[in-house]
């Protein structure tokens, strides 16, 4: 199996893994970093969403070899001590339910708010239709982007 | 009429105190049955024993507040409610208080209570009492360390104060307080007097969830755990003949196959190669029984519903003559398809069986069922199961099957190594316990502009109505009324999913009144009011809803929904349901785009007795209405010769950002003990958009998903 030297939450790493193995389980298994999760493995539900530089990419679907030097950003490094906008956005508007989906969430808006600083509501809530949450908290989604682009 | 019992349990059975060795006070509590007399306290916090307690309290030395709970949380907040309770009564700060899961202890911890819609309906009473006796007896330390009577004490936010205005805080008084008698009759705060219950408090593990720790089953391993993918067979009544695995152990990180009944594992060292692995394992299967397909349970079930053979749940009056003598008669039939659950977490769990134990690790609903299951399966003996519980990604009924906590003990009582069952979305889907399609027919007899007669009949797969539903509203309402049921027995495995059966019946019900109401032109919420009055005051005991309580949430959602008075190109529809002892009444508001009706707005009214915490219980509310409509619009499973047609998310289709409508939730304000949250804004989601779509459309969609009926519409109102 190939090694693969991997820029992950500012840290260079090098992992050992078949080529075709996506970016989201050489984090889980290989790496521990668990915060990046699981839900369907075919880029149609975006609980493993990670930053790859800044766009919010499916981490389920990307295979190790296709990365080559790019900074990735995890739930894990999107900052020090869950200080980021977003983040205390989400614990204001008390968001999760069982809470899986929501690092997935999370990067997801924050990717898009980099992009796109003061969105409209309509724009947050394509933005965001990508993003699965089975326990519905999309209101809450909803509002918390908007009180993340109101504070950063 | 149904109101929650007190417990009839002396203190001195459910509550114990010790004094820590390491400082502060512990005291140990059971909520739902007394404590074992020789239930022993521990001295020490890591040997909590969640066998003999369902819960602890610490105090320590400076007055801070831990509770320790093994509960689970699905998702429904009680691991943030319940410890809101004690402390409202304990009389302490929230910012003291801090909520840890409890400690996993090997020797001791075994069974727990799962939570559930129901955990704070049993909880209440309970949970106030041990908040309340432990503020009394730091009561009666301090008293006594200031040689007063304690009626001269008072005690508030951790501090005691006597008539002298002298100040003792909680923490100072513990070593006297834990070795005290446990004081009996105990008064409870006056409602008016909360601080804590009834006010916004956040989900007490919010920055482990926005910081991605490891809080959920799939997020646990251990040293020499090795990933197991299994291949189970692809159809309903298949059977395992064969298998090769040449390939499979020729790819990277595989580690070994292995067959256990009529499936196959997978395993290796990390989960991309064994889920590859399974793939590519040449399986061959033989069918043992019938491959069912959705045209079979179509015809099975109208089958049942055209014939006679039905027992009946509640009969009242005289049915037959009510239908001979009607002005009118309407007969509808209402169905519903098989829907998966789609935790958001797929199912998983960890097992690690040695010759001394077999520890289990994972999100379960079920923790002693499914370690009594286990124990027999392995042939060990209860004690050595140790089932350790994590947060859940969802649990919607899912979780109360052990079906895969089962798979890993199997796995690795062969493999001899600890290991980590895991489901693809594509297992999960096709392996589920799914909600099964139902149909009902409903009839109605009008006679002189009342309805005087109500059948419902109950065609279902694997399993009928449990008997309460009988019970709920119109019963009672209508003079000749009857439930009869029917099932049919299917090879597919069905089982609870998020308000089993009212999920679905409720749509059906409240569509079904929706057509009386437009039959006897009346407003269909004046309707169900006018209805309600026949049942008030009944000697009945069976009957479940309460009328009073359930006008008046009627009448909650018309005042804030503004009922018939929306502006013109906003279609309003109705619908209440009791369920899980909770009143709740809901309008949809649809507006037509395209041709095509949008769900833009839901009122909801909720008489949950007192709302423990808005903030969370909002979200609840919300979840459950959301979820509702997304089933009724999109949710379908079909089966072809015993395997399901949508196994992930390209096909099956959830509802996300841009459906969802605005929700607004109402709260009826009572003092009344709380009821289950998790599950009743769900079944009345359904009906209310229907019933505004035949505003908008003027068609009645008698069948769930709805999208089905609603694209062929349009596509023939485009031409
Ligand atoms: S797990 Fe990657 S999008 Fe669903
Ligand atoms: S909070 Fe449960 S899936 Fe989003």
């Amino acid at each position: 199996m190939p090694n693969y030297t991997l820029n992950i939450n500012g840290k260079k790493i090098t992992v050992n893994a078949d080529e075709d193995t996506p970016l989201l389980w050489v984090l889980r298994d290989e790496l521990s970093l668990k915060g990046t999760k699981f839900g369907c493995g075919i880029a149609q539900c975006g609980a493993c969403t990670v930053h790859i530089n800044d766009s919010a990419v499916r981490s389920c679907s990307l295979p190790v070899s296709s990365i080559s030097g790019e900074s990735i950003t995890t739930i894990e490094g999107l900052s020090e001590t869950g200080t980021h906008p977003v983040q205390l956005a989400w614990k204001e508007i008390d968001v999760p339910q069982c809470g899986y989906c929501q690092a997935g969430q999370i990067m997801t808006a924050s990717a898009f708010l980099k992009e796109k600083p003061k969105p409209t509501k309509d724009e947050i809530r394509e933005a965001m239709h990508g993003n699965i949450c089975r326990c519905a908290s999309y209101n809450r989604i909803e509002k918390a982007v908007k009180l993340a682009a109101k504070n950063s | 009429m149904s109101q929650n019992k007190s417990l009839s349990l002396s203190r001195r059975n459910f509550l114990k105190t010790s004094l820590l060795a390491g400082g502060g006070m512990l005291i140990g509590f059971n909520f739902l049955s007394a404590c074992k007399p020789e239930a022993i306290l521990p001295i020490d916090i890591s040997n909590l024993n969640f066998n003999d307690f369902n819960a602890f309290i610490k105090i320590s030395d400076e007055g801070y507040i831990t509770i320790f709970s093994p509960n689970p949380e699905i998702g429904q907040g009680v691991k943030t409610s319940m410890p809101m309770i004690i402390a409202e009564e304990l009389d302490v700060a929230w910012e003291k208080v801090s909520v840890a899961q409890g400690f996993y202890d090997p020797k001791n911890y075994q069974r727990q209570v799962a939570g559930g819609s129901q955990s704070i309906r049993f909880g209440w009473d309970a949970l106030r009492q041990t908040g309340a006796t432990t503020k009394q007896m730091l009561v009666n330390a301090a008293a006594i360390q200031w040689g007063v009577e304690p009626n001269t004490c008072f005690a508030s936010q951790g501090n005691i104060t006597n008539a002298n205005g002298d100040t003792l805080g909680y923490g100072e008084v513990v070593k006297v307080a834990a070795n005290l008698e446990v004081p009996e009759n105990i008064n409870l705060k006056d409602p008016k007097d909360f601080k804590i219950i009834g006010h916004d408090i956040i989900n007490v593990d919010i920055q482990k969830i926005i910081t991605g720790d490891p809080l959920f089953g799939i997020d646990y391993s251990s040293e020499g755990m090795v990933y197991a993918s299994v291949l189970r067979p692809p159809a309903f009544g298949n059977k395992l003949t064969s298998f090769d695995d040449q390939i499979t152990k020729s790819i990277n990180g595989v580690t070994e196959v292995i067959k256990f009944g009529d499936k196959i594992a997978v395993l290796g060292t990390n989960t991309w190669a064994v889920m590859k692995g399974k793939k590519a394992l040449v399986a061959h299967w033989e069918n043992e029984t019938k491959l069912e397909s959705t045209d079979d349970h179509n015809f099975e079930l109208f089958k049942i519903l055209n014939g006679n053979k039905f027992e009946t749940n509640r009969e009242d009056g005289n049915v037959e003559t009510a239908f001979k003598d009607a002005d009118k008669i309407i007969e509808r039939t209402y169905e519903s398809p098989f829907l998966p659950h789609n935790c958001m977490e797929p199912m998983n769990f960890y097992a690690n069986v040695t010759d001394k134990k077999v520890h289990l690790v994972g999100p379960i609903q079920t923790p002693a069922w499914t370690s009594g299951k286990i124990a027999k399966i392995l042939n060990r003996k209860p004690e050595e199961i140790h089932l350790e519980m994590t947060r859940m990604g969802g649990g919607f009924g899912r979780r109360l099957y052990g079906d895969f906590a089962e798979e890993a003990a199997q796995i690795s009582n062969i493999a001899k190594k600890p290991i980590q069952v895991i489901f693809s979305r594509e297992d999960d889907m096709a392996a589920g316990t799914y909600r099964p399609a139902i149909k009902y027919r409903i009839k109605a007899a009008i006679k002189e502009g009342k309805l005087t007669a109500y059948h419902l009949k109950e065609a279902a797969i694997n399993g009928n109505m449990y008997g309460l539903i009988a019970n709920f509203f119109p019963a009672g309402c209508v003079p000749n009324y009857r439930v009869s049921t029917a099932n049919y027995k299917s090879n597919i495995t069905t089982g609870a999913w998020r308000a089993p059966f009212t999920n679905f019946l409720a749509f059906a019900e409240q569509s079904f009144f929706s057509e009386i109401a437009t039959e006897l032109d009346k407003d269909h919420p004046q309707l169900i009011i006018d209805l309600l009055q026949n049942v008030k005051g009944t000697a009945d005991e069976r009957i479940q809803y309460s009328p009073e309580r359930m006008e008046e949430t009627i009448n909650l959602v018309i005042k804030k929904s503004n009922w018939g008075k929306t502006p013109e190109g906003v279609y309003q529809g109705f619908s209440a349901y009791y369920s899980h002892n909770t009143h709740v009444a809901e309008v949809a508001d649809v507006e037509l785009k395209n041709g095509m009706p949008v769900v833009k707005k839901v009122t909801v009214a909720v008489d949950c007795g007192i709302v423990v915490n808005p903030l969370g219980a909002k979200n609840q509310v919300e979840g459950g209405v959301i979820d509702g409509i997304g089933h009724a619009m999109y949710g379908d499973l079909s089966f072809k010769k015993g395997t399901p047609q949508s196994v992930n998310f390209d096909k099956y289709r959830l509802i996300r950002m841009e459906e969802t409508p605005e929700v607004k939730t109402y709260f009826v304000e009572n003092n009344l003990s709380p009821t289950g949250l998790g599950e009743p804004g769900l079944p009345p989601a359904g009906g209310a958009v229907a019933n505004a779509i035949y505003k908008a459309t003027g068609e009645r969609l008698l069948k769930q998903p709805f999208i089905n009926q609603l694209e062929i519409s349009k596509s023939k109102l485009l031409g």
